[in-house]
């Protein structure tokens, strides 16, 4: 019996290792460049800000304007919740505003998920992150 | 005359603007025109159309005023700064299309904020306000690109791809201005 439980164990390690290095980051930051119409890394824009994203609760970033269903959503991002969100934004949460039909690949999800996991370690994330201007009206 | 036959690269860049205006006008033009169809056609599908002509909208409101960070940046110089502003207009033509739409399938379009923030500290020169640039145009593309299958009327699919092309030229002008390959892929994603 222990012996079957050190096997799946051992499965479920390797497929966890393999994925870890499976996912490039450095394509995960050609994916996010699909996102720069409305998100940046540090700030909020049409979109929400993409620093801090991992472990956060959908709808929580203080003073962005939301949707009523993802505020009401009650997800907390994590790598999967995030993956099934790329893929059908409009279907895993009807009426969100990121009215975008979705990355398709698995490959190019978790290659993005990889890479909005690296750069919050990186000061693009942190205290160092730009500081903001907006032009005068 | 065809810009390619021009002697001059600022008399051709002169003329491709000129006729890229034009042709940003008559899709608008054409999008006008057709929203009375797409006011009798109301149903419960509007409601996501106008969901996404919305955030089309924010996302060209931002752009406008991206561009105008740039024309004050004092960056900008002579022809690019002519371009930056051309480009300017060509958003704020989108703006006023999307927004009109939107009020004309009886939503409510979102309006331009008080302020938005950019990096600033950023751009120092020239190359980053382009670079800049650059890459929100190329996040647009693939914003219209993400939104077109979810019209549910085929004309506002259509009308929004009208937009995405437009925006898919300013991303290769401007790479060109920065001295990269212009359509570096077949395929935009």
């Amino acid at each position: 019996m222990k012996t079957g439980v050190r096997s799946v164990l051992g499965l479920a390690l390797c497929a966890a290792i393999s994925a870890a290095a499976a996912a490039d980051a450095v394509h995960g930051e050609q994916v996010h460049a699909r996102c720069l119409a409305c998100h940046a890394l540090a700030y909020d824009r049409v979109g929400p800000r993409h620093c801090g994203l991992f472990g956060r609760r959908a709808g929580s970033v203080a003073g962005f304007d939301y949707s009523p269903a993802m505020k009401a959503s009650r997800i907390v991002w994590t790598d999967k919740t995030l993956d099934r969100f790329l893929t059908r934004p409009m279907k895993m949460i009807p009426g969100t505003a990121m009215t975008y039909d979705g990355i398709p690949d698995p490959k190019d999800r978790a290659d993005l998920i990889a890479y909005l996991k690296r750069v919050d370690q990186t000061p693009s994330c942190g205290e160092h992150a730009p500081s903001m201007s907006s032009p005068a009206s | 005359m065809s810009f390619f036959e021009m002697p001059h690269p600022v008399a051709a860049r002169r003329l491709f603007l000129g006729r890229s205006g034009a042709v940003l006008s008559g899709a608008a033009v054409a999008l006008l025109a057709g929203r009375e169809a797409l006011a009798a056609k109301s149903d419960g599908a509007n409601a996501q159309d106008v969901q996404i002509l919305n955030t089309a909208l924010g996302a060209e409101l931002e752009a406008i005023a991206a561009y105008q960070l740039g024309a004050q940046s004092k960056l900008l110089q002579g022809a690019t700064l002519d371009l930056a502003l051309t480009f300017q207009g060509h958003h704020k033509e989108h703006a006023d299309v999307l927004a009109k739409t939107v009020e004309k399938l009886g939503g409510k379009p979102v309006t331009a904020k008080s302020d938005y923030h950019f990096p600033a500290d950023q751009l120092k020169s020239q190359t980053d306000v382009l670079k800049f640039a650059a890459k929100l145009e190329q996040g647009a593309v693939s914003a219209y690109l993400g939104a077109v299958p979810l019209f549910g009327n085929r004309d506002l699919a259509k009308a929004a791809a009208s937009i995405l092309g437009d925006e898919a030229m300013h991303w290769a002008v401007l790479r060109q201005a920065l001295g990269e390959t212009p359509v570096p892929a077949a395929f935009m994603s």
